[in-house]
Formats: C-alpha cells, structure tokens, sequence
C-alpha cells in the first residue's frame, strides 16, 4: 500500500476537464517528479491532493485514510507539507516566524504564558526554536532567522518556504516548481538541499519541474501530464527517451 | 488659544480620540483578515454598551443583595467591563458566523450591503427588546475633578484615555506573542498558506470578530461612563466616524488606526474650539478628505490590494 495513492482522480472545472483520470502511488522515501508543459493541470494535481479544490471524481488516500473533503488544515496535520510555485511568505515576518508559525498546532501555552512569560511559555519556545533552527539550518538560512522576509533574495526566500513545509513535519513533501526562476547555481544548491533533506527526514517527495536534468538528477519516478493526462511514466531514463514525451515538449517532426 | 485652554483640549482630545482608537481597531483587523469592512461594527459597539449596562446594573443589584459594604467602586467597574467584553466578543463571532461566513465567495458588495442589515437589525432588534426609551448607564464611579495650573481634569478622562492605552496594548502583545496573534499576522499577509500550517481559518476568522468586538464593548462602556445615555441609534455616527479613523490610518493597520482614531479626536476637539461648533464634522471631515487626498492609503496602509479574499 503506497504512502499517497491516487486512484482515477478527474476534475472539471465547469465544462473543461482539468484532471482526467489520474493515478499515482508514492511510497515511503520516494522521490516522486511530475513534469509536463504549461498548463496541463500539474499544480492542479497538487492543489486537489492538498484539499485546495474537492475532485469531481476519484479517491485519494493518505495512509489508508481518506482524504476527500477533508479541509486543507486537516490535510497538512495528516502529514502533508508543500510549498508554492509563486512564493507564498508572509510580508513583515521574520523567517523564524515563518517556521514559528509551522507549528502552531503544537504551542500549548495560552494567553497567561504569552503575557507573562511562564516556565511552561520558556521551555515550549525554546523547543520549538531549536527545532526551527535546525530546519533552518538544513536548508541553509540559518544566519537569516531573524530578518523580515522581504528583504531577502530569491533563492533564500525559496530555501524559507521549504523551512516552513518541513516544520509541519510531513510524510510527503510537495514542492511546486522548486527551482522556478532561480540562476544555474542556485538550481545546483536546491537540488542539493532537497537530497539533503530526503536524506535526513527520510521523506518522500512529490515535486513538480519544468528542468529535465533536475528531473532525471533527483527523481526515482517520473509522471508526464499533458492536457491533464499522465501520457508516460517510469523511470527517468525511460522516460527521457519516450517518443510521446519528446513530442509533448518538441513538438511532432513535420519536416520529412 | 491659551496654554491652558490648549492643554484642556487635549486631555479632552484624547478623551474622544479613545472611543474612536478602540472602535476602529475593530473595523481595521477585520479588513486585515477578511479584506471587507464589518459595517455592523459601529452597532457592536451599541450593543457592548448595552450589555455592559446589564453588567453593571445586574453586579450592583448583587452587592447591594449581599450586603458588601466599602466595596471600591472600580471595582465593579472593572468586572463589567471584563464581562462585558468577554459577552459581546460571542456578539462578534455570531455576526461573523451568521452573516459574513456563508457569504466568503460572494461579491464584496454583498458583505457590505450584510453589514449594513445587520447593524439595522441590532438597532431594531434593541428597539423591540428594550422599548423606544434611552437608558442611563448607572454612575459606577464619582466623578471628582483635579485641577491642575486651570486644567480641569476629571478621573473618568484619566480612567478612560488609561483603559484604552492598557488595552491597546494588550492588543499588541496578543498580536505578538501569542499563537492566535501570529495566525492572525499570517492570515492578514496571506491567508492561502496559513491552513496548511494545520490553522483553520474560520477560527482566525472568528477570533478577530470577537476581539475587534470586545474592544467595540470597551469602548461603549467607557463611553456611557463618560456620557450616560444609551440609545439604540448611538453607534451609527460614532461608528462611521470611527470607520474613516480606520481608512485614515490605513485599512488593516492595528497601529495605523489607534494613531488615526486620536488625530480624528484632535481634529473635532480643536476644530470646534476655533470654528462655530456647528461647522465642525464639516471643517474636520473635509480636513480628513484632503489627507486622503494625498495619501489614499492612509497613513500606514500598503498600495496593493490585490489578494484573495479568505
């Protein structure tokens, strides 16, 4: 029984099929890529499993629960993390805060430990501190913790975002175009940080490229969604040399 | 004017500037969580004013029964106006839950147009309850007077500018330390990751409500300390008056509206002192327009607008 499993999920959106019967099994510790052109319904994908949108069809199972209906919130403390395409951070707060914010749902101390600054208020704050230190540590922004958000550069932001999943500690990470917009040594310094993370929280990953050498560097398995249909799937080099992945991208060869 | 004249109408500015400080927090946290303005929000703070009248009627109806004598009479005050916070914050969260929760898709106009049934539904609703007569709030504390170099300074002023401050700043420390506060800091910035932290929205929705409406309440029994006669319709000007406090101060700016909630005390009181009291709304508002004018955000308001609603 896979960790996430999929089974025919389809989704309209009025009358256009988004989704069209869609599968996918991710195991504990995989590394799962899906890549496709614009447009094919991969962030789509990402935001029906997270509970952003109910499908019209099919079942999603998180470790044997069903997730269907579900709200977004129960979702993520069910052991789903994600970060977004464009960056989703919070103007004005500080990258500790971001991971701060993370866990949430584990600060037990209430308003008489806010406001005066209980044992109980000391002890929860510093575990949560070291414990975001260390996420912040594992991605690389550790020295950043303090500083408001938008003041800092792209790749750093992108490395906070993954901070922040991860401090949900998720059984699946989603990563929505990780490396979007980021120079060539900055997509070297993701992809390492992301085999870093696999390596230490032993997560497994679901994450969407639009870079085919990151793609085939990082993934065990690999979807291709075209008009939200999975045409191929294997392994990275099975998947590299299919005829119908190399047209989705290339384009069919007219010219005879 | 004079040094002392001057000196009274600021203690009376900010006196004024209290009432509108705390009513137009409300207005602006809500924008900042849920991006509409709760036009009810003028009638909350009737109805945390009503309330508290029961509040304190019903605790001086108690000590009287029980005998206690030499009991200060802060005390009382005090009770009630915890008490009477606490009851209309569940006001708030009904309101927010009853009328703006079913409407989250809905054009933005139909949360406005909500807010506006609302409010009349409050003041109808407390016509029909309660009859079409003004209550006097009961005299919780004697007033005395100090007079210091010819400003007269009264220890309701002192109470009421002291509570507010307090509570202003039990507001930012609410916001700044604790979880619910930082769920409300995320929520405001961008609402669409704030559930993935395992943070139900419709509690951050609801926790605002109640806290904007809480501090509604303080400010309506404060301000039948400083002026006794309750009467269903009391809210509506105050509350509109307050509701540009929160625009001038920049829409979802905590600090933005109690800066702007006490300039807008200063602008009446000293306007009025200058000017026929007649023309004062007149002079004072179109003051108000012109820094609108130049600043369209308002003083701490950001230029873009263009997030999601929750």
């Amino acid at each position: 029984m896979p960790l996430l499993h999929v089974k025919n999920m389809t989704h309209y959106f009025g009358g256009l099929r988004a989704v069209h019967n869609y599968n996918l099994g991710i195991e504990p510790g995989q590394i799962m890529g899906l890549i496709g052109p614009n447009g094919a319904g991969k962030t789509t994908i990402f935001n029906l499993i997270t509970g952003i949108y109910s499908p019209t069809e099919g079942n999603i199972l998180l470790d044997g629960n069903n997730i269907i209906g579900l709200q977004p919130y129960q979702i993520a403390a069910m052991g789903l993390g994600r970060t977004f395409q464009n960056l989703q951070l919070w103007r004005h707060m500080t990258v500790l805060e971001h991971v701060k914010m993370a866990r949430y749902s584990k600060i037990t101390y209430g308003l008489i430990g806010a406001f005066f600054g209980t044992p109980k208020r000391h002890r929860e704050e510093a575990e949560i501190e070291e414990r975001a230190y260390s996420l912040l540590e594992l991605v690389g922004v550790q020295h950043l913790a303090g500083q408001i958000v938008t003041n800092l550069p792209y790749g750093a932001l992108r490395r906070v975002e993954m901070a922040r999943a991860l401090a949900t500690e998720p059984k699946v990470l989603f990563l929505d175009e990780p490396t979007a917009g980021m120079n060539p040594e900055e997509l070297i310094q993701m992809m390492q940080i992301i085999r870093g993370v696999h390596k230490e929280l032993g997560l497994a990953i679901f994450l969407i490229e639009h870079r085919m050498k990151f793609v085939m560097e990082l993934c065990h398995y690999v979807q291709t969604l075209v008009f939200g249909k999975v045409i191929a799937e294997g392994t990275p080099d099975e998947i590299q040399n299919n005829p119908k992945v190399i047209e989705a991208y290339l384009g069919k060869e007219t010219v005879t | 004017m004079t040094l002392t004249a001057f000196l009274q109408n600021v203690i009376n500015a900010l006196q004024w500037g209290s009432f509108y400080a705390l009513i137009a927090l409300g207005y602006s946290m809500v924008y900042g969580i849920l991006l509409l303005f709760n036009f009810a929000h003028g009638d909350i703070f009737m109805v945390g004013a009503y309330i508290g009248f029961f509040v304190a009627s019903g605790l001086l109806l108690l000590v009287a029964s029980l005998g206690i004598v030499g009991l200060p009479s802060w005390v009382v005050l005090v009770v009630t106006i915890i008490l009477a916070m606490f009851i209309t914050s569940f006001v708030g969260m009904a309101v927010e839950r009853i009328g703006y929760r079913p409407l989250r898709g809905a054009p933005r106009a139909s949360a406005a147009i909500t807010g506006l049934m609302i409010g009349i539904i409050l003041e109808t609703g407390n016509l029909a309850l309660l009859g079409a007569r003004r209550l006097s709030f009961p005299a919780l504390i004697e007033t005395t007077t100090y007079n210091i170099g010819g400003v007269s300074i009264t220890n309701k002023k002192i109470m009421i500018v002291a509570v507010s401050l307090l509570l202003m700043f039990a507001l930012h420390q609410f916001i700044q330390r604790t979880k619910w506060g930082m769920a409300m800091r995320a929520t405001a910035y961008d609402f669409t990751v704030v559930p993935l932290m395992g943070v139900p929205l419709n509690t951050v929705a609801a926790l605002t409500f109640g806290i904007g409406s809480a501090l509604a309440a303080a400010a309506g029994i404060l301000f039948g300390v400083a002026y006794p006669v309750l009467d269903p319709y009391m809210g509506i000007l105050i509350g509109w008056k307050a509701f540009v406090a929160a625009i001038l101060g920049g829409r979802g700016s905590i600090f933005g509206a109690a800066l702007a909630g006490f300039l807008l005390g200063f602008i009446e009181i000293f306007v009025a002192t200058i000017f026929p009291s007649t023309l004062r709304d007149l002079i004072a508002y179109s003051i108000i327009l012109l820094i609108l004018t130049f600043r369209p955000h308002g003083f701490f308001g950001e230029a873009h607008t263009a997030r999601l609603r929750l």
